[in-house]
């Protein structure tokens, strides 16, 4: 395994120092969930630590409180050996503390050097008239520094996508930063970008920086970093040099646990193969996408956080353009032009953001639920019939609110995803699409979702499920198809599906031991 | 980016050009005393279009501007007529500083709150026209009510021009170093924009939020004065409807419905242009029915102009370039 094998230069006697940043026991918790709990973490000056841990780890909720977006419930952030705690970026920012986020914060109608001062424009004189001059030169001059060329006055939705990257970072090194946090940098780059990027963290080192560098592609972390920490299920896992320790040893401190939590997987006669996929391709989000999914199947997809699960999903519902490729239902061409035509032929997307995409926050659940089945009703009838639907599949997911008129948005994030799943339900699919169903909700509702889940099988049904939680992933599906930056990498069998493997797979890591 | 750039020039060349072409058909237009005459009838109409171009980049909209000038006015008009004695200055005062308190009571239903501005603004909009009521008893103050001064103010020439025309001036100068050469300015734009990035960023967008709108009040107020003195009346339905040219005066001028783009020349044109089109067409007889058709066509014409790209944005996910094979992926093979 010649990771280490790609150079990279002595660290620097400074890494010896006392810590620059150092957490101890930080915990925050969402509605009485922990999604951090009693974490620590340490790094020095000139030294680059690597953030590890699955999706949902808490890499982001530990940026967020280090960047003064949130604010810990518990433990200490020491910087510089001084207790610190802000209330607001702009404090985190002013102690030394940046992120170079994974959606890049950018002012699209805003020039380039503005983006880098926007919210501290430097002023001068008496009148507190901003200093342009001063912005432009010292924009031109950070962009040297990082032998980059982008032009200052440039509006920056003209930019690409690695040159918003390059601003974010130059507004980071504006700053005269002590930490510098890098949130999956790389994840938009070009190889040509990516090593553009490794030399101005070399920069940063030199300098004496502290860089946490969050990424789940192991070949950067062996590359740019030079300790880790661990992080799974908001707790602190490990730490240690990366000169120690080698890729599979990671994955399976990141994993780390036997799918613990029993699933209720139905026991159900797998059957023909139902939706045929082959060479789905889109110019920029997916290519060559082949898949089949069997009657009475659970397929689940699963991948990092921007692997293109969801841009797959809502290609096959009709959403998307520029689509090409076969797909077909029960033997029939099924490439639909839009989601309509897509329901009618029996097939169901359950979509991610339950907020925006899912409910209709402002209608009475009821209404939501029989919105898309609406034609079925006769006119005058409607109202008794509604609310008959309504029960019904209220009563089957086990919906806990007052009564069916209530608003949506009034129920919890577990009930409101039991209606958006009712929903679809009524419209009596053939193939549902679960697009991170159990996303933010809370466990019980959660346990729920997963039966419901085996039940919809149980019914005939079949189940797409796209998940970033892997235990959910590999305790329901009956195969596991991993996508990586638009492709399908791997598909795996149930009874081959071990955690270590699939993440290897989705992160594009080769494990040595034979699976 | 290059229409955008040019659109200011663009602006400005398209009211030159309606100037000689309505000249061309009635040359009376054209005449020094007619031009002066557009400019002064202008001068409101361009300082409301200031301050909600700022109110428009900020992604609200201040629908409470007409009523707030109104409610203003007739403070000032009630106040002059009742204590002819007071300064002007003073007046002018008072009816700046009820501007500025109706502004920020927008500004804090808005800012501090949260609210969607639309619907403040439409409420706040109902408020203020009925208190003009409420305090008037629905009377008139009408010209032999008002001192001479208060009346002779804005119409009374400084180097050759109104006084009216000195203000605006004074307010596209003032409102341009603001826009421009102010943090506070920037970070209007920064809030329009992104508001969620305006956050991280560490800007105080309540506060921004706050002031802007109070901003608006103010200007209004202070048109409230210099309208009910310029027609030497004030009555309840004052500049009624006015907030509506005050938006399209933005919109012409290029300023972005959905926040975080619009210049102070770009509003001030716009306000010139409706003017022009407004003292044109009477000149050219054109009937009032009309007048009212022409301008809304204008104003569409307007919002296609400022109609970009909306569609559905691809994300790229693809690796732009082929991965290069690291030692790692070979052992893959």
């Amino acid at each position: 395994m010649p990771v280490n094998q790609l150079t990279r230069p002595p660290t620097p006697a400074a890494s010896a120092d006392a810590p620059v940043l150092q957490l101890t026991g930080i915990t925050k918790r969402f509605n009485g969930i922990h999604a951090l709990n009693g974490v620590r973490m340490t790094i020095r000056a000139g030294e680059v630590m690597a953030l590890i841990g699955e999706n949902g780890a808490g890499k982001s909720t530990l940026v967020k409180t280090l960047t003064g977006i949130h604010r810990p419930d518990d433990g200490v952030i020491m910087l510089d050996g001084q207790a610190v705690s802000f209330g607001s970026p702009q404090e985190a920012m002013a102690a030394g503390i940046t992120a170079v986020h994974q959606e890049t914060v950018m002012f699209d109608e805003l020039s380039v050097a503005e983006n880098i001062y926007v919210g501290r424009h430097p002023t001068r004189g008496a009148t507190r008239r901003i200093d342009w001059g001063r912005i432009e030169a010292d924009a031109g001059r950070l962009f040297a520094r990082l032998e980059v060329s982008i032009p200052v006055r440039a509006r920056v939705r003209d930019l690409s996508v690695a040159q918003r990257h390059f601003v974010e970072i130059a507004r980071a090194l504006s700053q005269d930063a002590r930490v510098v946090i890098m949130d999956e940098p790389t994840a938009a780059l070009s190889q040509r970008e990516i090593r553009e990027l490794y030399r101005i963290i070399e920069q940063l080192r030199v300098a004496g920086t502290a860089v946490i560098f969050i990424s789940h592609k192991f070949d950067e972390i062996f590359a740019v970093a030079d300790r880790y920490t661990v992080l799974r299920d908001g707790q602190f896992v490990a730490e240690g040099s990366l000169a120690d320790i080698r890729e599979p040893e990671l994955v399976a401190l990141m994993v780390g646990r036997a799918v613990h939590q029993a699933y209720p997987k139905a026991d159900v006669e797998i059957g023909a193969p139902l939706l045929e996929v082959c060479k789905l391709s889109h110019p920029t989000e997916f290519q060559d996408v082949s898949f089949s999914l069997r009657k009475g199947e659970i397929l689940g997809f699963y991948g990092l956080v921007g692997a293109g699960r969801s841009e797959v999903m809502q290609a096959l519902f009709g959403l998307t353009n520029d689509v090409r490729g076969s797909v077909t239902l029960e033997g029939r061409a099924a490439r639909f032009a839009c989601p309509s035509e897509a329901i009618a032929h029996g097939l169901a997307y359950v979509p991610e953001d339950r907020q925006q995409h899912g409910a209709h926050l402002m209608l009475p659940i009821q209404h939501n639920i029989t919105l898309p089945i609406l034609s079925r009703f006769g006119f005058f009838s409607r109202a008794r019939a509604e609310a008959q639907v309504a029960r019904r599949f209220a009563e089957q997911l086990e919906l806990k609110a007052a009564h069916l008129t209530q608003p949506v948005a009034e129920l919890s994030g577990g009930n409101q995803q039991k209606v958006v799943l009712g929903k679809w339900l009524a419209t009596d699919p053939k193939v549902i699409i679960l697009d991170e169903p159990t996303k933010g909700i809370d466990i019980g509702s959660k346990a729920a979702v997963h039966r419901f889940v085996s039940e919809l099988v149980e019914r005939g049904l079949s189940v797409i499920l796209v998940s970033s939680e892997l235990p959910e992933v590999l305790g329901l599906a009956d195969r596991v198809v991993v996508m990586r930056q638009g492709r399908v990498v791997r598909e795996f069998a149930r009874a081959d599906a071990s955690p270590e493997a699939v993440v290897a797979a989705a992160s594009g890591v080769v494990l040595e031991v034979a699976a | 980016m290059n229409l955008l750039k040019q659109r200011e020039p663009l602006l400005a060349l398209m009211v030159i050009a309606l100037i000689l072409l309505v000249g061309m058909r009635a040359p009376v237009f054209l005449t020094t005393q007619s031009l002066a005459n557009l400019l002064t009838d202008s001068t409101l109409l361009v300082m409301l279009a200031l301050t909600q171009m700022l109110v428009i980049v900020t992604r609200g909209i201040d629908l409470s501007v007409a009523s707030t000038l109104a409610l203003s006015g007739m403070v000032a008009a009630m106040l002059a007529a009742t204590h002819p004695e007071l300064p002007l200055a003073l007046v002018m005062l008072a009816a700046c500083v009820t501007g500025l308190a109706l502004g920020l009571v927008n500004g804090y239903l808005i800012g501090v709150l949260a609210l969607p501005p639309i619907v403040v603004t439409l409420g706040t909009m109902s408020v203020y026209r009925g208190l003009v009521f409420v305090l008037s008893s629905g009377a008139w103050v009408s010209a032999h009510h008002m001192p001479a001064n208060f009346i002779a103010f804005p119409l009374q020439r400084l180097f050759g021009l109104p006084h009216l025309v000195w203000i605006a001036l004074a307010a596209v100068i003032a409102m341009a170093c603001l826009a421009r050469h102010s943090r506070f300015g920037r970070d209007l734009y920064a809030i329009g924009n992104a508001p969620h990035c305006a956050a991280y960023i560490g800007i105080p967008s309540a506060r921004r939020l706050l002031w802007t709108y109070g901003l608006s009040g103010m200007v209004a107020g202070l048109c409230g004065y210099l309208w009910v003195a310029r027609y030497a009346v004030a009555y309840t339905e004052i500049a009624y409807g006015f907030e509506f040219t005050v938006i399209a005066a933005c919109v012409i001028g290029g300023v972005s419905i959905a926040g975080g783009v619009g210049s102070v020349l770009g509003a001030a044109l716009g306000a010139l242009f409706l003017s022009v089109i407004g003292n044109a067409l009477p000149v050219l007889q054109v009937s009032p029915f009309w007048q009212s058709a022409l301008t809304g066509a204008v104003i569409l014409v307007a919002v296609l102009l400022n109609a970009r790209g909306n569609r559905h944005r691809s994300r790229q996910i693809l690796p732009l370039h082929q991965p290069e094979p690291t030692a790692s992926r070979s052992a893959t093979a």
